[in-house]
């Protein structure tokens, strides 16, 4: 048996362990917190499955229990999902002799972790001169962390309907967003980037739809931009937290 | 804070959000060899997006009442200092949400 699993799926299986530290937490989260805004147990396990972006999980869950605006849930999934642009462009050309239909199923599980792992095997095949031409050292990676993400979110679900309303689980939603923001506001461009979104979307607390939130978060990015250009990103790390690890801000688990 | 949408309501976002982010995942992946990568302008916005966002979703949740003292320290405030640090410090998930919440009710029972 151990024999028919390819060599490069083993690993990528054997890399992500010790990711799942991380990844459990965030998943019962997910799962907790669907249940306690109001989301059937089979929603909540669905956007597991459909969505599968830990991040914008919790935004939805998070707009969805404030009942905001149906389209301002989507557009905030859709931003904060945007970053995968990135990744795609990235590791398309590890990709590109697949069939179609592989290459979609690739897309499908592509997440921080998935490309982080994979593009640094990748790219490091080409210094040591071997070859990991298949998908399967991605795939034991992304497909692992949708086993684990998926069970992770069902525990959550029951986990969440058995806890009295008392221990405010629900608490874990806006705490996870916190643990992912302070590591991504790593210099000045993106402590500013943050403080004035944050201010922007207190201030727009009031407005229809949630509309504070998408103002907040284009304001924003503006104001990141801006601080960007005006050279104050070439500074050191004056910001908020990480000290200098700016690995995958925002990380989708 | 639970939703008032009815199932359909639900399962509309699921699945607009499902096949967005499947768009934005394959979008490279598909095209290659058409676009072989993100725009310079797009790229450095990108940069700034996680912390605008999600400073923007987490302000107002903690954010006060009304513009007094009293007001503004509450138990959801202090659990989430309490998360900052342990974020700052540990930058893991699960010491973060450990931390916020032990502050969240350590606060509830001495406020």
């Amino acid at each position: 048996m151990d024999s028919r699993v390819p060599p490069d799926l083993r690993d990528g299986i054997r890399d992500t362990l010790p990711l799942l530290l991380g990844i459990v937490p965030f998943a019962l989260v997910a799962g907790v917190a669907g249940v306690e805004a109001g989301l059937t147990p089979l929603q909540t396990v669905g956007l597991s499955v459909v969505v599968f972006a830990g991040a914008s999980q919790l935004a939805a869950i998070d707009l969805l229990g404030r009942d905001a605006a149906l389209g301002v849930v989507v557009l905030t999934v859709v931003v904060v999902n945007l970053r995968m642009l990135m990744y795609s462009a990235s590791i398309a050309p590890y990709f590109r002799d697949l069939s179609a239909r592989v290459r979609a199923g690739c897309a499908y599980v592509l997440t921080d972790q998935a490309y982080a792992l994979a593009l640094a095997r990748y790219v490091g095949d080409r210094d040591r001169g071997t070859s990991t031409r298949r998908p399967y050292y991605y795939l034991g990676v992304a497909l692992t962390l949708w086993i684990v993400w998926q069970a992770g979110t069902v525990v959550g679900v029951v986990f969440g309907a058995a806890v009295p309303d008392s221990w405010r689980l629900g608490f874990a939603v806006p705490l996870v967003f916190l643990a992912l923001l302070v590591p991504a506001v790593s210099d000045a461009p993106s402590l500013g980037a943050a403080v004035v979104a944050g201010a922007v979307a207190v201030l727009g607390a009031g407005l229809p739809f949630n509309a504070g939130l998408i103002v907040g978060a284009v304001v924003g990015v503006a104001t990141g931009i801006a601080l960007d250009e005006s050279g104050l990103g070439n500074g050191d790390g004056s910001g908020g937290g990480g000290d200098g690890t700016d690995s995958d801000p925002a990380e989708g688990h | 804070m639970a939703t008032s949408y009815g199932p359909l309501s639900i399962w509309a976002v699921i699945v607009a959000g499902g096949l967005a982010t499947f768009a934005i995942r394959l979008s490279f992946i598909h095209l290659f060899g058409r676009v072989d990568e993100v725009p310079p302008w797009l790229e450095r916005a990108l940069v700034y997006v996680p912390a605008a966002v999600l400073a923007a979703l987490v302000a107002p949740d903690f954010a006060p009442a009304s513009a007094t003292v009293e007001a503004a320290i509450t138990p959801e405030l202090l659990g989430g200092a309490a998360a900052v640090a342990a974020a700052w410090k540990t930058e893991d998930v699960l010491w973060t949400v450990a931390a916020g919440m032990v502050g969240l009710h350590v606060a509830r029972f001495l406020l």
